[in-house]
């Protein structure tokens, strides 16, 4: 049995429900994102099972027991905050130490903990500083110690980094990653940013208007998309129409060119869709779909080249590896560009 | 020309303001014919009456301040945690005091609480005090909440509340170890205020007939001539000294110094 298992979650406030029968099993030590847009309900789910607020159905079970009766500081739930939230009276040792107080943990083992947890989060002399003689990254560090320090049962995040700059935010994402898998806390980050999310996750779930649409591990949620919510919101996709011209075999007209998906389809229009790494400038075997295109814009990313190739109708973006000795196209070049039926997503309507 | 106009205005709201007090002081050290002497002080603080009612407002201001901040605090934190919307509502509450004279708020309590009523307070000299205090809090209740509000308003109570709950805080806790903390600044002007506020007041003392400073300085004014300006010159200086000591917390509290 997982080791927290959230059955048939509610949350309605007044009329509107934010939180629509949401089902997730997580194991011990797992790191799972709560990733989706604005208002989608990330929240108020992580907020029921810290016990902020009351879930109108459903149970929150942890290692066994059901915690949607315990008040939050009954739970022995960890939290982080986007807005730090250390206790601007007391010196960063005293906000880690704060939760061991409460708990009436001896002196001297407190102190030997608050050290510890400092050192752990690299931050080990700075203890008697307060809070506002921190950078932001460094009080976030400190609110983490301060939530790990009791050792509760599970660690929850909402979107701890969104209040940081792009730098300290990748740097601080891994470090708690790293916190997280040393410890084998079992974690639930709330995010709305995808590649925070697929970058550090066990698994992530993709919720949408209070719905999870889809749970798996970073790999699956981007190349196997479960729906169309899904495919659109984590990561880039070109969008291609399509006729149906072979029902049985899963052939379709994309402009002349006619392949066959290998999966039979439903008669009529289907949209089809692809990742920009699995659009090819040229030809090249195994790419029987190929489009004639005009060069649009070229943005130059380092490593990465994205390019807009208009078809058409249809605006392609494809994603070139940089090689020093090939110099990128150029706007208005007009080019060749080939897809692997095996890339194409089909897109229920 | 703005600045000569504003230089004016100033040092004639100066002039104002420090000619009278000038003149006061000057008068109260005048006691002995032709020499500045400190005569009218030495006869005021040597008044064993002076030290007993002096002595009776600040035990009554301490307890006044105790009680407020027992009120003011906990009710300022719940109304922002769980009910802002009653807000104004409980603004508009403790402004009443301000716009209710303190002599109606004292008849109401003779009428309410007179020795054949149901809760004969006045009866006692222990009952007077505490239907004293309870008057006292009310006049103070204007300057201690909102002295506490715009404290809670400067740091983000409902996460702070929630983070120490996630550490297993109870109300208690919360209350004792983050919000009040972190609102003393504010409950410490809100209780030099207080301190003011009772040391000078008048009616409700003299009406309930306790002996404080506020009707002695109105007897000692009725039949001396220097010994009132001196006793004003006092009761100032407390006041300043309290406004002096509002700025110095707030100056001296070390997590607030480098904020905004
Ligand atoms: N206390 C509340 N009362 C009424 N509606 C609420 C309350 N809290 C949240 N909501 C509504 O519930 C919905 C979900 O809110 P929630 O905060 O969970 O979204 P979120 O996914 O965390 O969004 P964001 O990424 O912006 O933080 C929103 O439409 C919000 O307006
Ligand atoms: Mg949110």
């Amino acid at each position: 049995m997982a080791f927290l298992k959230i059955a048939h979650l509610e949350k309605s406030f007044g009329t509107t429900r934010v939180v629509k029968d949401f089902d997730l099993e997580i194991e011990r030590g797992e790191f799972v994102s709560l990733l989706g847009p604005s208002g989608c309900g990330k929240t108020t789910v992580l907020r029921m099972v810290a016990g902020f607020e009351t879930p109108s159905s459903g149970a929150i079970i942890v290692d066994g027991k059901d915690i949607v009766g315990l008040r939050p500081n009954q739970r022995n739930i960890g939290m982080v905050f986007q807005a730090y939230a250390l206790f601007p009276n007391l010196t960063v040792a005293e906000n880690v130490a704060f939760g061991l107080k409460i708990k009436g943990t001896p002196a001297e083992q407190r102190d030997a903990r608050v050290k510890e947890m400092l050192a752990m989060i690299g931050l080990p002399d700075l203890g008697g500083r307060y809070p506002f003689q921190l950078s932001g990254g460094q009080q976030q560090r400190v609110a983490l110690a301060r939530a790990l320090a009791v050792q509760p049962q599970v660690l929850l995040l909402d979107e701890p980094l969104s209040a940081l700059d792009a730098k300290i935010r990748v740097s601080l994402r891994t470090q708690i990653r790293d916190i997280q898998r040393e410890l084998g806390i079992t974690t639930i980050f709330v995010t709305h940013d995808q590649e925070e999310a697929l970058s550090i996750s066990d698994r992530i779930v993709v919720m949408n208007g209070g719905v999870a649409e889809q749970v798996g591990a970073p790999f699956e949620i981007y190349n196997r998309p479960a729906t169309r919510f899904v495919a659109q919101f984590v990561g880039t996709l070109n969008l291609i129409e399509a006729d149906v011209t072979l029902p049985e075999t899963g052939t379709v007209r994309i402009g002349t060119t006619e392949i066959s998906l290998g999966r039979p389809l439903k008669p009529g229009r289907v949209t089809l869709a692809c990742r920009p790494e699995a659009v090819s400038l040229g030809l090249a075997d195994g790419r029987p779909l190929v489009l004639h295109a005009e060069i649009g814009e070229v943005h130059f990313l380092g490593a990465v080249i994205r390019v807009q190739a208009r078809a058409g109708r249809t605006t392609l973006s494809l994603d070139t590896f940089n090689r020093p000795d090939t110099p990128p196209p150029a706007a208005g070049d007009k080019v060749q560009v080939s897809i692997s039926p095996a890339d194409l997503l089909v897109l229920e309507a | 020309m703005m600045r000569f106009m504003s230089w004016t205005a100033f040092l004639l709201g100066s002039l104002i303001f420090i000619l009278p007090l000038l003149g006061m002081t000057e008068f109260s050290l005048s006691m002995r014919r032709g020499v500045y002497s400190l005569d009218a002080y030495m006869s005021v603080l040597s008044d064993p009456v002076f030290r007993a009612t002096f002595s009776y407002s600040v035990m009554m201001a301490l307890f006044t301040i105790v009680f407020g901040v027992l009120l003011v605090v906990p009710t300022a934190y719940w109304v922002r945690l769980k009910m802002p919307e009653l807000r104004p509502v409980i603004e508009f509450i403790t402004l009443l005091p301000l716009v209710i004279p303190a002599i109606v708020i004292v008849f109401g309590y003779i009428r309410l609480y007179n020795t054949s009523s149901w809760l004969p307070l006045t009866g006692s000299t222990m009952g007077t005090n505490i239907l004293l205090m309870f008057g006292y809090s009310a006049l103070a209740l204007p300057y201690m909440y909102r002295a506490v509000d715009t404290g809670l308003r400067t740091i983000d109570i409902a996460t702070l509340t929630e983070a120490a709950q996630s550490m297993g805080a109870g109300w208690v806790q919360i209350f004792a170890r983050v919000i009040l903390p972190n609102v003393l600044v504010a409950v410490l002007s809100g209780a030099f205020l207080t301190f003011a506020v009772v040391i000078g007041e008048f009616t409700m003392a003299a009406l309930l007939n306790r002996p404080a400073f506020g009707p002695y300085l109105q007897l000692v004014g009725a039949n001396k001539a220097y010994e009132p300006a001196a006793l004003a010159v006092i009761a100032f200086a407390i006041t300043w000294a309290c406004m002096g000591l509002i700025q110095l917390v707030t100056r001296l509290s070390k997590h607030t110094r480098a904020q905004r």
